[in-house]
């Protein structure tokens, strides 16, 4: 069984939800990348969100926007991903998905890709500029290759695309929680709880919630409702933060535990 | 109209040398709906004409600072204003580009361009054109002259793409000479990428075809061989604006000056009765700002 999919078997039969942080792969570099994720896991991340940095990042907000520019001006590439991936699976088995737009899995070519992708221990991808309506080829090769493949849901989606949504989509569905780009919101979306119910209803599968949830309290209130809570920009600009100071690596560290606590307790 | 018979109340819009945020400003002032447009700071200091006739139209124009600061940068953050405010407003896409189905919405639009110019043609020369000509950005003036004569297999038609300051990564914005297979922007087209898939930067002295992809449907023109896509330089269409407006009183939009120098390389080789149709699709008024940086011996 895949990694993601195992995982939120067993949340579900303990009740619980899932934590999954997203991060920036190669921002800052590598290394601190790694090093982030192997913290998260021990904070109790149920599966990780590792971002491949993108040009034009069309469904992402200012604080993704430049972790991009940034990870892409140290020099990362779909090949340099992967090859974190690698390093990352000799010393941690947690759950891990790729956030990537489609045009850099193009050049690297679909196949290819999702066999290196599952060789280097990748066990899903979200792609966010594929419609899952054009998504055979793409469907085929990575369920072949044994990788969930991750579809957007959004709150203007319609029952006939829900539907469809639910069928490319295996290991979860991703549910946004509000129209937009990614980044943090003060507030979360009215009538939130209705939303994702009859999400996970019209697709029949699990259903995380992203976009716009960046504290403890929303992420509770969000993880009371769905079977994940995604959480991006705002540990990507913690990241930024506290990345070149001394000891910035425990003030991620404080973030995920109290993060993690406050999902895994929804309170 | 559209954004009206779907009940919105706010356009947006992207511009890269203005014309088309213009355009929609002035639809937009006609129908009382709200409308911003979204306009690349670079493409903002050389167009200041048209941001002052769109502000004056009650337009917000917005700067956009990110990236290449110009078309590129311009549609991301149209797009993603647009998936933030869906639920009231319309993006007016303002090229043959992005997700299905706005490019066949633009395509359908334009295509009156080659509806009305085959009809004259016809009525004037009695025979149709041998050669029909336009410049290619996103490639909604081409469409929209080539569209009504795609029928027509005798009537060879030609796309020039801006060829900048020569064929290097960076220097131009001719995709089908420098770019490969891609998606950007919702559409699979070509595109000027590295090997990775990330977009390349792009360089044209018309701010209008300085983009780094190029409309799916002109992908498929080209891949089936019914157009011919071709590139002029910065300095071929500099000169062509030059001699079109010495030669004929007219001020062609410099993106327009890319297939005029097109049709200034092509004709000495052509049978004299042959007919040539070259799409006139912008006025140079908005581009002699720019022009003048290169051209001093007029000032």
């Amino acid at each position: 069984m895949n990694r993601i999919e195992e995982r939120l078997a067993l949340l579900k039969q303990a009740g619980k939800t899932a934590f999954i942080p997203f991060l920036m792969a190669g921002d800052p570099d590598f290394a601190s990348s790694e090093e982030i994720v192997f913290l998260l896991d021990r904070s109790g991340a149920d599966i990780i969100e590792y971002g491949v940095p993108f040009s034009d990042p069309v469904g992402d907000g200012p604080v993704i926007q430049q972790a991009a520019q940034r990870a892409l001006r140290g020099g990362a590439s779909m090949k340099e991903v992967l090859e974190s991936v690698r390093r990352i699976r000799t010393r941690s088995s947690v759950p891990l998905m790729l956030f990537s737009y489609l045009n850099p899995i193009l050049a690297y070519g679909i196949e290819a890709f999702a066999r290196d992708a599952a060789e280097a221990g990748v066990d899903g991808v979200l792609c966010v500029d594929l419609p899952p309506d054009e998504a055979a080829e793409y469907k085929r090769l990575l369920d072949a290759a044994g990788i969930c493949t991750i579809f957007l849901a959004a709150p203007t989606t319609t029952e006939v695309r829900l539907k469809l949504i639910g069928e490319q989509s295996s290991g979860f569905v991703y549910y946004i929680s509000r129209l937009g780009v990614t980044g943090e919101r003060a507030i979360l979306e009215k009538d939130l709880e209705r939303a994702v119910t009859r999400v996970k209803k019209l697709t029949g599968k699990p259903v995380c919630v992203g976009f716009g949830i960046s504290t403890p309290e929303q992420a509770a209130a969000v993880a009371s409702m769905a079977d994940g809570v995604v959480i991006g920009s705002a540990l990507v600009r913690l990241i930024h933060e506290q990345s070149a100071r001394p000891g910035g690596i425990d003030a991620i560290k404080v973030w995920a535990d109290n993060m993690s606590r406050a999902i895994h307790e929804k309170h | 109209m559209l954004a009206r018979r779907m009940g919105k109340t706010r356009v947006i819009a992207e511009t890269g040398a203005g014309q088309h945020g213009v355009a929609t400003a002035t639809a937009a002032a006609a129908l009382g709906l709200e409308c911003d447009v979204y306009m690349g700071s670079e493409d903002m200091e050389w167009q200041q004409l048209n941001v002052f006739r769109m502000r004056l139209l009650g337009a917000r124009v917005i700067p956009v600072d990110t990236g290449s600061r110009t078309l590129k940068d311009a549609i991301n953050e149209a797009l993603r204003d647009w998936v933030t405010n869906v639920r009231h407003t319309h993006y007016v896409l303002g090229t043959v580009h992005g997700p299905h189905p706005f490019p066949m919405i633009c395509r359908d639009f334009q295509s009156v361009i080659g509806r009305e110019a085959r009809a004259q043609i016809l009525e004037r020369e009695k025979r149709l054109p041998d050669m029909l000509l336009a410049c290619v950005g996103g490639g909604s003036n081409a469409i929209g002259l080539f569209y009504a004569f795609l029928a027509d297999a005798q009537v060879r038609m030609v796309g020039v793409e801006a060829g900048g300051k020569g064929l290097v990564p960076g220097m131009h914005a001719a995709r089908f000479a420098g770019g490969s297979r891609g998606m950007l922007h919702g559409a699979m087209s070509y595109v000027l990428q590295n090997e990775d898939g990330q977009i390349g930067s792009t360089h044209s002295v018309s701010a209008g075809l300085d983009y780094a992809s190029v409309g799916p449907e002109h992908a498929w023109l080209h891949d089936i061989g019914r157009v011919e896509y071709t590139c002029a330089s910065d300095e071929e269409a500099l000169k062509a604006f030059e001699l079109c407006s010495r030669l004929e009183g007219i001020i062609p939009a410099l993106e327009s000056a890319h297939a005029i120098a097109e049709v200034i390389k092509r004709a000495p080789g052509m049978d004299p009765n042959a007919i040539l149709l070259v799409n006139l699709s912008g006025r140079g008024d908005k581009d002699v700002q720019q022009a003048m940086r290169f051209l001093p011996e007029y000032r």
